[in-house]
């Protein structure tokens, strides 16, 4: 289908990008790599009044370190964040999982941030930068917050973000060292996960020294295992130990409960390989 | 809105409405016709083109997002009469039937072997997983991209630019998947 028609603004900063959305009020919308937006508006699921197009804002690409933790620019595509050093080295989770996120053409426009935002509880990008503890930070007409992701994704393709706000960088704390895994269950390609698990695992002289575990599409946002991580922590990097912590996944939901019982102990036995 | 999107290595320049979708400015302004509408929901890749130089589903996109861009269609490959490598290599090893999602597994195929340029089955399949084929199977799909990365090769020298119908490297399928 054809969208309904739209005005189309192109910032050349974050600021006149946040002035065009005070500007264009409430309807307006902001598009980033689009590839959620786009059939949105083919659909004629959204009819936004005005689109505004952060794709030309370079200052929001690219994956910086920040110390103890990376900043990733929202608009990173997928492509990138595959790609990137930073990331393999020290947020390895978040590799894993864009590896798996729809197919090539859509990694190429697709973005960190988007994902973010978009916050379909089925999105990959969610229940990671949940359990990892990323930080938000969001520009404003009222300048600069930082949200954590545990305020950020608030409902069903709910989030923090005010109408008037824009996402313009992801903070994540270094994972250096850290084994991860990203168990995705989906029947076919290019289909979006039944359930998913995020694990990433600290391992130190054969015990488990941290963990944190983060699940796709069991909710109306992601959910994080914490009763399977403080289960993990302080016991050796077993088979038996991993099974006994993965039993406390929990959905809430019939048959997802198991699959994510069955998922966490495999995204925790490849974890705490690899 | 005025654009101006450089198009199989041409400078258009052309007032487009925001909505207009990149495949729709594509095949009804510019007469790019060979890059095709299969599914109209981003799911099937047969609208494959590239953007600077990677591949996009070009009815993922607005026309207006591709200002100041680059974009190569499937008509844009040969050179002098002479098919892409990777076109050729689809012909030789029949990867196609009814051939309308063969433009965009073809721009997929480039775009795949530009950053893996010796892919192993699996590594073709998952490359081409944005690309739905109903006719197929896949098995000559997956051929045709090995063959064309054999042919792509570096120091394959001259016989890399030879094309001829009867230069078959693949062998016919032995039952099925």
């Amino acid at each position: 289908m054809i969208p309904a028609e739209f005005r189309y603004l192109c910032p050349s900063t974050v600021d006149e990008a946040v002035r065009m959305l005070a500007e264009e009020g409430e309807d307006a919308k902001v598009i980033a790599g689009g590839q959620s937006l786009v059939p949105v508006l083919r659909m004629r699921l959204a009819a936004p009044t005005a689109l505004i197009d952060i794709g030309g804002l370079t200052e929001l690409t690219g994956v910086r370190d920040d110390g103890d933790s990376l900043l990733i620019g929202a608009m990173t595509t997928h492509y990138e964040v595959q790609r990137d050093h930073l990331i393999h080295d020290h947020a390895l989770l978040l590799k894993l999982v864009t590896d798996t996120v729809a197919d090539p053409q859509v990694r190429h426009r697709g973005t960190f941030g988007g994902s973010l935002c978009h916050a379909d509880p089925a999105g990959d990008l969610l229940a990671p930068a949940l359990a990892l503890d990323a930080v938000m930070i969001i520009a404003g007409p009222g300048g600069r917050r930082e949200v954590p992701a545990s305020e950020f994704f608030v409902g069903y393709f709910e989030t923090a973000l005010a109408p008037d706000e824009i996402l313009i960088d992801v903070r994540v704390p270094k994972y250096t060292g850290w084994g991860a895994h990203y168990e995705k269950l989906n029947r076919v390609a290019q289909a979006w996960s039944i359930v998913a698990v995020a694990a990433a695992v600290q391992v130190r002289d054969g015990t488990i020294a941290a963990a944190r575990v983060g699940l796709t599409n069991v909710g109306a946002g992601p959910v994080r295992a914490v009763d399977v991580e403080s289960a993990l922590v302080g016991q050796p990097a077993t088979a038996e130990a991993i099974s006994e912590a993965a039993l406390r996944a929990s959905t809430g939901d019939g048959y997802k409960d198991n699959l994510a019982r069955v998922l966490t102990g495999r995204a925790l036995t490849a974890a705490v390989a690899g | 809105m005025h654009i101006s999107v450089n198009v199989d290595g041409v400078t258009y320049a052309d007032e487009v409405e925001p909505r207009l979708l990149l495949v729709h400015y594509l095949r009804e302004r510019l007469g790019k016709t060979g890059t095709v509408v299969g599914c109209d929901t981003g799911n099937c890749g047969a609208c494959t083109v590239h953007l600077d130089g990677h591949s996009v589903k070009s009815c993922q996109m607005f026309a207006v997002q591709a200002n100041g861009h680059e974009v190569t269609t499937i008509e844009g490959l040969a050179r002098d009469g002479k098919l892409h490598p990777v076109q050729q290599a689809f012909r030789s090893n029949h990867a196609l039937q009814c051939g309308f999602c063969t433009p965009g597994m073809i721009m997929q195929a480039i775009d795949l072997l530009a950053d893996e340029p010796d892919p192993d089955d699996e590594t073709v399949r998952k490359g081409l997983e944005g690309n739905l084929c109903r006719c197929t199977g896949y098995q000559n799909i997956v051929r045709a991209v090995q063959d064309a990365a054999h042919r792509m090769r570096p120091g394959a020298g001259p016989k890399m630019e030879q094309h001829s119908d009867d230069h078959v490297t693949a062998t016919q399928p032995v039952g099925g998947e």
